[in-house]
């Protein structure tokens, strides 16, 4: 016991995701930190935002955020403050420039490429000619039934 | 006799499973040969070496659960992983709650699979059996080469020490103790998938009876990606201290795109069985829903991605299984390259029917595993091909991936009570009007309600109830509307389907309310102190040192009230791990139907009082509740008397008739 409480105090205790004494007074400015620092990357953590974090880094990253805030810039300039001085790392939300217009576009293009190999096999569904009657031959709907039949 | 068996166990274990490992290549080998030259005797090699197989495999894993059990410590993952002091639930996950043990319980579960399918794979043309357990047994071989060679569990320690260092205290919780074998059950199930492709493939034939075959195992597999994600979910919400459910985390995406791509496979296989179409768009389906689970193990194995969970990663390790990937990916992708030409489609329906919604919905599940997949790995292409080191984050995956999710939402319920062939969109909303009219009645309600929020809240409503009700519709229609009574004798499947659909709406509701119209409170409280969240009053009571079994606590002692009548007393802990050196929070959760109240302690003040954190959480249960429906619609399905996987196995006895022996 004496040694677990010896270790106990060794042990740094974690501190915690936005303190109380981090919390700005007016509501609408910390409304606003809160919903900039959720887009922040905690550059020590793995995928974590500074806002939910507990590191001490974080949470100098979220002093910093409510400085400026504080100081009158706009979120906007808050984030390109931040991100001119740690990189584009700590965005969670990329920007659409330069090669990451890829990853925005991906999904789309995706979609507009699958829907028009869907709408075109459908076409050629609808036009195709039913190949030996409708869907099964009959030596094959008498095994499905056959089949159908062991399994009941 | 405690002395002498014990090490002999562990021998033995690692016996079994280089054993296992050669029973596994004479299953690959043998039955491929005997199918090929038409040869019977060689093709019935499959089954007894799949059982055999599977033996030894659960010898070689009862032989590490059984270190862990008796805290061997001889052993050096036992050393690792474990504690004297661990509670025994806590022995016995930690067997998988680390690399090599989690490899095995992987290894475990495959071989499963593959005896399942000998034992329930009566009814197959034997050249097909052949052919899956072959192909099953080939994955066997890859993972077992991979174990014995970079990730040995039997791995002795020249001087044992007193004690293990403990497993991740993260790691020891009941949510996350069952976790794993679920996700792993989901993952290997699509193994299953993959082989009947394959098999297919080589057989060149894809007909009605494969979709029936196949189905199956790619809905057990559904179904246990569901529960284990689901347990995974939950687990992040109440352990990790601020009740996030999902974070986009790498390797939560590497569970969700194989479960994506299953929910797609599920639904194109009923076409292929219907209506013989979609053939060779299913057979690709089932070889790349088993990719992404190779892809997932990847990237949880090599860390190449760092998250939250990755524990155990070496770069040797993530080459050997960007091997096997490329292996079965490849030659899998090949074989359908060469082959598929020889699937043609042999339904024929309209641009609108059951057909054609199916489609949609495989490009939307598709699709939007593809916007997971891309924003998951692009961190790393951006890296190699643009030298630009930038994150992807929940922000990105809310904004690309909802869309679709709204999408599959808003035509789920038509598209389910469209008929084949032929279909008029009219005919089939007449039905759905009330569903249709009741969801937007409810949505309007709450947005006027709302002032000043975001539409989040009142569109998930909106589908959550459109689902909903418009899988109730469906069942009702079912019945030929003539009455409740014989709502019980539909078939099971048509009762799964509803289930799983409503399962779907009520999910989608919890997720859009939680991210909606949750409300979060942080203030210093000092003991004795009462003090108003959301309508609530909170008391904390006392603050008080609690020693646990193999932590100490300090636990909070919180009373919550309502109208000035006590709720419900709250236990919020901060514990803390001496041997692991770790610290965990365990939130103390007030469970409502509507709301849960979230409470959370953090550090003592200068000034003497308590960090505390308290969230209302609205509509939190309905994510899991919806979970466990869409799993309990799986079951419900795969319980029916058409589909079950067992019914082969009772007339394995009497050959099937009319199947050509090609």
């Amino acid at each position: 016991m004496k040694r677990l409480i010896l270790i106990l105090t060794l042990l740094a205790s974690p501190v915690w995701a936005v303190q109380p004494d981090e919390v700005l007074d007016d509501p609408i400015l910390e409304e606003r930190a809160r919903e900039v620092s959720a887009g922040l990357r905690c550059l020590v953590c793995r995928n974590e935002s500074i806002d939910e974090s507990n590191a001490g880094l974080a949470r100098d990253m979220r002093l910093l955020v409510r400085e400026r805030l504080v100081a009158g810039d706009t979120n906007e300039e808050v984030v390109d403050f931040v991100v001119e001085r740690y990189g584009e790392y700590v965005l969670l939300k990329p920007t659409t420039g330069g090669s990451n217009w890829l990853l925005w576009g991906a999904g789309p293009a995706m979609l507009l490429i699958a829907g028009g190999i869907g709408v075109a096999y459908t076409r050629n569904r609808a036009k195709a000619q039913p190949a030996g009657g409708e869907g099964l031959s009959a030596a094959e709907e008498a095994r499905l039934k056959e089949l159908m039949k062991d399994q009941g | 006799m405690g002395f002498i068996p014990k090490p002999m166990i562990t021998e033995l274990g690692h016996f079994a499973l280089v054993l296992a490992f050669l029973v596994a290549i004479v299953q690959t080998v043998v039955p491929l040969v005997g199918a090929h030259k038409r040869w019977p005797g060689w093709m019935a090699v499959a089954e007894p070496a799949a059982n055999a197989q599977f033996l030894l495999v659960a010898f070689s894993f009862a032989a590490l659960t059984w270190a862990f059990v008796t805290s061997d410590f001889s052993l050096r993952l036992v050393v690792l992983n474990s504690h004297s002091a661990k509670p025994m639930i806590y022995k016995i996950s930690g067997v998988w709650g680390n690399h090599e043990g989690s490899m095995l319980l992987w290894v475990l579960i495959l071989a499963l699979f593959g005896a399942m399918a000998a034992w329930f794979g009566g009814n197959l043309p034997p050249t097909l059996r052949a052919r899956v357990l072959a192909i099953q047994a080939s994955i066997s071989v890859a993972f077992f080469a991979f174990i014995l060679f970079t990730s040995n569990p039997f791995l002795r320690l020249a001087v044992p020490p007193f004690d293990g260092q403990d497993l991740n205290p993260l790691l020891q919780d009941p949510g996350l103790a069952f976790h794993p074998p679920f996700l792993y059950l989901g993952y290997v199930g699509l193994s299953m998938a993959f082989s009947f492709a394959v098999a297919a493939l080589i057989e060149g034939r894809v007909d009605a009876a494969w979709g029936r075959w196949v189905r199956p195992w790619t809905l057990a597999a559904w179904v246990f990606l569901t529960i284990g994600i689901a347990l995974g979910s939950w687990w992040a919400y109440y352990e990790l201290g601020w009740g996030g459910f999902w974070f986009w985390d790498p390797v939560e995406n590497a569970s969700f795109m194989p479960w994506l791509l299953a929910a797609a496979l599920l639904h194109s296989a009923i076409v292929v069985e219907k209506r013989e179409a979609l053939k060779s768009w299913t057979i690709l389906l089932a070889i790349l829903a088993f990719g992404f689970s190779l892809i997932g193990t990847f990237i949880v194995r090599s860390g190449v991605l760092t998250s939250v969970h990755a524990f155990a990663n070496d770069p040797e390790r993530g080459v050997f299984i960007l091997m096997i990937l490329g292996f079965f990916m490849g030659g899998a992708l090949m074989l359908y390259a060469a082959r598929a030409g020889v699937m043609e489609a042999k339904g024929v329906f309209s641009m609108v029917s059951r057909e054609s919604a199916l489609v949609a919905n495989n490009i939307l599940l598709a699709v939007s595993c593809f916007v997971v997949f891309i924003g998951t790995i692009w961190p790393l292409v951006a890296e190699m091909f643009f030298d630009r080191k930038l994150s992807v984050g929940p922000p990105f995956f809310n904004l690309a991936f909802t869309p679709f999710m709204v999408a599959l939402g808003l035509i789920l319920p038509l598209g389910s009570m469209m008929p084949w062939k032929r279909a008029r969109v009219g005919r089939v909303f007449r039905p759905l009007i009330p569903a249709f009219v009741v969801a937007v009645a409810l949505g309007a309600l709450v947005w006027a309600m709302q002032t000043g929020r975001s539409a989040l809240g009142p569109v998930g409503l909106f589908l959550g109830a459109w689902l909903v009700f418009g899988a109730m519709t469906d069942l009702y229609k079912r019945t030929g509307g003539s009455g409740l009574s014989r709502l019980w004798r539909l078939p099971r499947a048509d009762w799964g389907k509803a289930v799983a659909h409503s399962g779907l709406g009520v999910t989608m509701f919890g997720v859009a309310g939680l991210m909606a119209w949750q409300q979060e409170d942080i203030r210093v409280v000092q003991i004795g102190e009462t003090f108003e969240v959301a309508g609530f009053e909170m008391t904390l009571d006392d603050v008080q040192r609690v020693q646990g079994p193999n932590y100490i606590s300090t636990m909070g002692f919180v009373t919550l009230a309502q109208d000035g009548s006590e709720i419900a007393q709250l236990r919020p802990e901060k514990r803390v791990y001496p041997v692991a050196q770790m610290p965990t929070t365990e939130a103390a959760i007030d469970y409502r139907l509507l709301r849960d109240v979230y409470v959370v302690i953090g550090d003592q003040q200068e000034n003497g009082g308590w960090t505390i954190r308290t969230f209302l959480k609205p509509l939190a249960n309905w994510i899991w509740a919806g979970s466990a429906l869409m799993a309990l619609g799986g079951f419900l399905s795969l319980s029916d008397r058409r589909y079950r996987v067992a019914a082969g196995a009772r007339k394995q006895a009497a050959p099937v008739q009319g199947v050509p022996a090609e």
